[in-house]
């Protein structure tokens, strides 16, 4: 064989060599990316499938949390009447009365009343669960009425100067003074025992 | 037998070196995603674990019925409990 033969094998020996390594080394590579991927999809298929009823699940918690407080503002409204209850609502978040509640549409164009009655606790408990509680303020139907952060400096803000020292509607010098009884602090009275002879 | 020199240098010194660099530039490539979507898998699988407590929306989801149905026997029980405001 002529030395040129030699060479040209050698020559074709070498491109196959090159061939063989860089292709099985590709190889290896593509093998390594496809259990990558295999994993990602495995992985992806769970996140399909554990987010799939989130959607659903957060509209009916959403749409519950709607409800209840559109029934408890109608609640408020009923009991206190709309001025009042918008007075009382902004009395206890001051500017909320801005944003109205949210099945009476009117109740935005109200001037909120600075209430200065004694309310009873279960009116106060109402105004509070329609926009205190915590699950408002992810509503999607506005922004929070509360401020979450600064809720009691919210309520300082009730006073136009500074915080007096007492409270503004009860105490022995508040503004309206309450009947008192006169038996109230003295000893009870007792009267006489009766004996019922048959 | 030149012609067949001739051949042999091109075999060697131009189709060696460029069918070396095509190939080597593949498996560049090709190692360089290895890496990435080994990334991928690992952020994958971390999103997907961040997601186990999302079957507890259900038991929220049954929480906030059950408030609910206490919030409006309450509010029944303000109903009737409270006078209706007066009519202005």
């Amino acid at each position: 064989m002529p030395a040129a033969g030699v060479v040209t094998i050698i020559a074709v020996v070498l491109i196959v060599l090159a061939l063989v390594y860089y292709l099985v080394s590709t190889i290896v590579a593509l093998r390594k990316i496809t259990d990558g991927l295999d994993e990602v999809i495995a992985s992806v298929g769970g996140i399909v499938e554990k987010s799939a009823p989130v959607n659903d699940v957060v509209n009916d918690i959403n749409a519950n949390l709607d409800a209840a407080v559109g029934a408890l503002e109608g609640l408020l409204v009923k009991k206190a009447g709309m001025s009042d209850a918008v007075g009382l609502v902004d009395g206890l978040y001051p500017g909320a009365a801005a944003q109205g509640f949210r099945d009476f549409p009117e109740s935005r164009e109200l001037t909120p009343p600075r209430i200065a009655e004694v309310y009873t606790r279960g009116t106060l408990t109402l105004a509070r669960l329609g926009r205190e509680a915590p699950i408002a303020i992810t509503s999607p139907a506005g922004p929070a009425l509360r401020d979450a952060a600064y809720g009691s400096a919210a309520a300082r803000t009730l006073y136009a100067g500074d915080r007096p020292a007492r409270s503004p509607v009860i105490g022995t010098d508040a503004p309206v003074q309450y009947e008192e009884r006169e038996d109230i602090g003295k000893p009870r009275r007792r009267f006489a025992r009766k004996v019922f002879t048959s | 037998m030149t012609l067949w020199w001739i051949g042999n240098a091109i075999l060697l010194l131009g189709v060696l070196p460029v069918v070396i660099y095509l190939l080597a530039g593949v498996l560049k490539a090709a190692n360089s995603i290895v890496p990435s979507v080994n990334q991928i898998a690992t952020v994958a699988a971390a999103g997907s674990k961040d997601l186990d407590a999302t079957a507890l929306l259900l038991t929220t989801q049954d929480q906030v019925r059950q408030t609910l149905a206490g919030v409006a026997d309450y509010g029944g029980s303000l109903d009737v409990i409270l006078d209706d405001a007066e009519k202005e």
